[in-house]
């Protein structure tokens, strides 16, 4: 077992999770400190999205345990477990957005649930955090079909960080988005980490986004981590699928 | 971790001066308090030579925090006196140059509800009719032109995808169906020979059921559910392919939607709602038989004897007659329905249950135009 660091606001302890005859995380260590950004990358199938679905509960593991604000998910009762909630946001690989709802309404629903506060605050705070997304206040009252991708993941974003949250899952968050709308959304999300020392932990597929966001890597293959460490570590290691992924001719495209 | 305390927001007013100082954890967490102490905070306006806000002592910020102070600095900025912020520490700084670029939030427009605006809304549900109607005779033409095109081509019939249905509205809805048809088939017969029995007239509940079951009940009563199980089936499925742009991945391959999803759908309800109907008559004439003999007093062979004279191959031929056209209908509707759901769930929502309710208020207008139709012909 690794030791413990201290600031470690995710800690992953011999995880296994397994769907039918298939073991998809097997005996997975991670640890993800405090006010960083964790690239998480590794083949397709890899079990990159189970692993953050297992992390906020959406899928049910074998064996291991997993704390989040150094409280365990498992011993947590209710009441905890919607405090550690509140303390975190997640953006949804195809967003997610409540499509009866409004922009406005998709934003202001997790703050209505949580928060007592005024229409008047509510509507406020929404442009703020739309205009911190880089979406203008004359979205707020589109419906979620009205929107174009990249617009559906800001507002994702925007409702991921609705609670202020310390902590914040996204899931693949520039796929789908041209090269410049992406480059855009690394920018936002370290510009946001910055403003309000949020820790992030990534699943990506993008490059770009590692070079540039990123502060760590954890890379997954076999059910494991088998390697985590700056983007240096990453060039530098002599794993077979390692050497493919950063040192293949898409990768030196960007380095270069 | 940070210490979450209550926060606080002071005020001294010295002179012509006002300094107020915030302290505690201005977060999301205390956010109804907060925003009472900023309300309150802004009454102090007025005119003033300086107005100083001291955020120093603010052990937590974020951007709830950030943008109320932000907000109090901007409504204490009157009279061409700026309210000055002080004591910003590094870590917060950007976060509240973040909200300063935030304009006034423009007001969530609520239409007020007026009389005019009433009468609008009846008007164009009443022109909505209209185009109701219109869509569904656009669809009928659809379908026919889809058909004529594969009758030319039979080649490009989908005979998998029909099968595929078949079984499912037709196979998979026999056991529902034939219950509840058996059901209502032994509480006509019950009925009938209760209220009769007054007169001595129980033998012609078989007459009442005969008539009854294979012109009416029968089939109306299996068109019914049929709109209720398959048509509500038909919109969900075309209106979730419409969300996900299935619809339009088909017609960018150069396929009809037409040909490939809605004529096999068609031509399954269509082949088996009669195969129903018959299978429901015949569950309701046996459940019927039963209740007259265990109810009643009827035993079988009287029962069947007055059967044969009651009615005639005309009754049957009634009711699967009308079988195939109310299917059509209950497919146009549910088609159309399913192809004009729009991007959101409520939409899929709205356009399944007014599937239903229009696929069955067809098939009830069908079954009266049927019978002035039958009894002027004399059948």
């Amino acid at each position: 077992m690794p030791p413990a660091t201290s600031d470690a606001i995710i800690r992953v302890r011999d995880i296994t999770v397994q769907f039918g005859a298939t073991r998809v995380l097997d005996g997975l260590n991670l640890d993800v400190r405090r006010g960083e950004i964790l690239g998480f990358v590794g083949p397709s199938g890899a079990g990159k999205s189970v692993l953050t679905r297992t992390i906020i509960g959406l899928v049910p593991k074998l064996s291991g345990r997993i704390e989040v604000f150094g409280i365990d998910l498992d011993s947590a009762d209710s009441r905890q477990r919607r405090g550690v909630e509140r303390r975190w946001g997640i953006l949804f690989q195809q967003g997610a957005l409540f499509s009866s709802l409004t922009v406005r309404q998709n934003i202001q629903f997790p703050v209505r649930e949580y928060l007592n506060v005024s229409q008047r605050l509510l509507d406020e705070i929404t442009i703020a955090k739309l205009g911190m997304v880089g979406l203008k206040p004359e979205v707020a009252d589109r419906f979620p079909s009205e929107l174009s991708g990249g617009m559906i993941k800001r507002v994702a974003l925007a409702r991921a960080l609705a609670l202020d949250p310390e902590l914040v899952f996204l899931d693949e968050p520039t796929s789908g988005l041209d090269p410049i709308g992406a480059g855009d959304f690394d920018e936002l999300v370290r510009t946001l980490q910055r403003t309000l020392g949020l820790t992030v932990f990534m699943v990506t597929h993008d490059l770009d986004s590692l070079y540039t966001a990123c502060d760590r890597i954890a890379v997954l293959g076999n059910g494991k981590i088998i390697a985590a460490g700056s983007i240096a570590d990453m060039q530098a290691s002599q794993h077979p699928w390692l050497r493919a992924y950063f040192h293949g001719k898409r990768a030196r495209a960007v380095v270069t | 971790m940070i210490v979450a305390n209550d926060p606080t927001l002071e005020h001294i007013v010295r002179g012509n001066g006002l300094a107020l100082s915030a302290a505690g954890s201005w977060t999301a967490r205390f956010a109804p308090e907060l925003e009472q102490l900023v309300l309150a905070a802004e009454r102090l306006s007025g005119t003033r030579a300086n107005i100083f806000i001291d955020v120093s002592q603010v052990s937590g910020l974020d951007t709830f925090g950030a943008w109320l102070i932000e907000r109090l600095r901007r409504n204490l900025t009157t009279g061409g006196v700026e309210a000055q912020i002080s004591g910003l520490s590094v870590n917060y700084s950007s976060l509240v140059d973040e909200v300063r670029r935030v304009k006034a939030a423009p007001a969530d427009a609520a239409e007020p509800v007026t009389f005019s605006g009433m009468m609008e809304q009846i008007g164009r549900s009443v022109a909505g009719t209209g185009g109701t109607l219109l869509s569904l005779v656009d669809m009928l033409g659809a379908v026919l032109a889809a058909a004529g095109r594969v009758m030319r081509h039979p080649r490009s019939f989908r005979l998998t995808s029909t099968v595929h249905h078949l079984e499912q509205v037709c196979w998979r809805a026999v056991p529902i169906v034939v219950l509840i048809t058996f059901l209502i088939g032994c509480i006509i017969s019950q009925q009938g020979i209760f209220h009769f029995r007054r007169f001595g007239a129980d033998i012609f509940v078989v007459d009442m059921l005969g008539v009854l079951v294979l012109r009416e009940i029968g089939v109306l009563l299996v068109a019914i559910m049929v709109a209720g199980r398959s048509g509500s089936a038909y919109t969900a499925e075309l209106g979730s392919m419409k969300m996900r742009e299935e619809i339009d991945a088909l017609r960018t391959m150069g396929f009809d939607p037409i040909e490939v999803l809605i004529l096999p759908r068609m031509l399954a309800l269509i082949l088996a709602l009669p195969i129903l109907a018959f299978l429901g008559a015949i569950a309701a004439l046996y459940g019927g038989g039963l209740v007259a003999w265990g109810y009643g007093g009827v035993d079988p062979e009287a029962f069947l004897l007055r059967l044969r004279d009651a009615i005639s191959i005309d009754h049957f031929t009634v009711g699967l007659i009308k079988a195939p056209v109310m299917a059509a209908v209950i497919g146009i509707v549910a088609c159309v329905e399913g192809l004009a759901v729009q991007g959101s769930a409520e939409s899929l929502g709205q356009h399944t249950t007014s599937s239903v309710v229009k696929g069955i208020f067809f098939v009830i207008v069908m079954d009266g135009v049927f019978a002035i139709f039958f009894a002027s012909i004399g059948m």
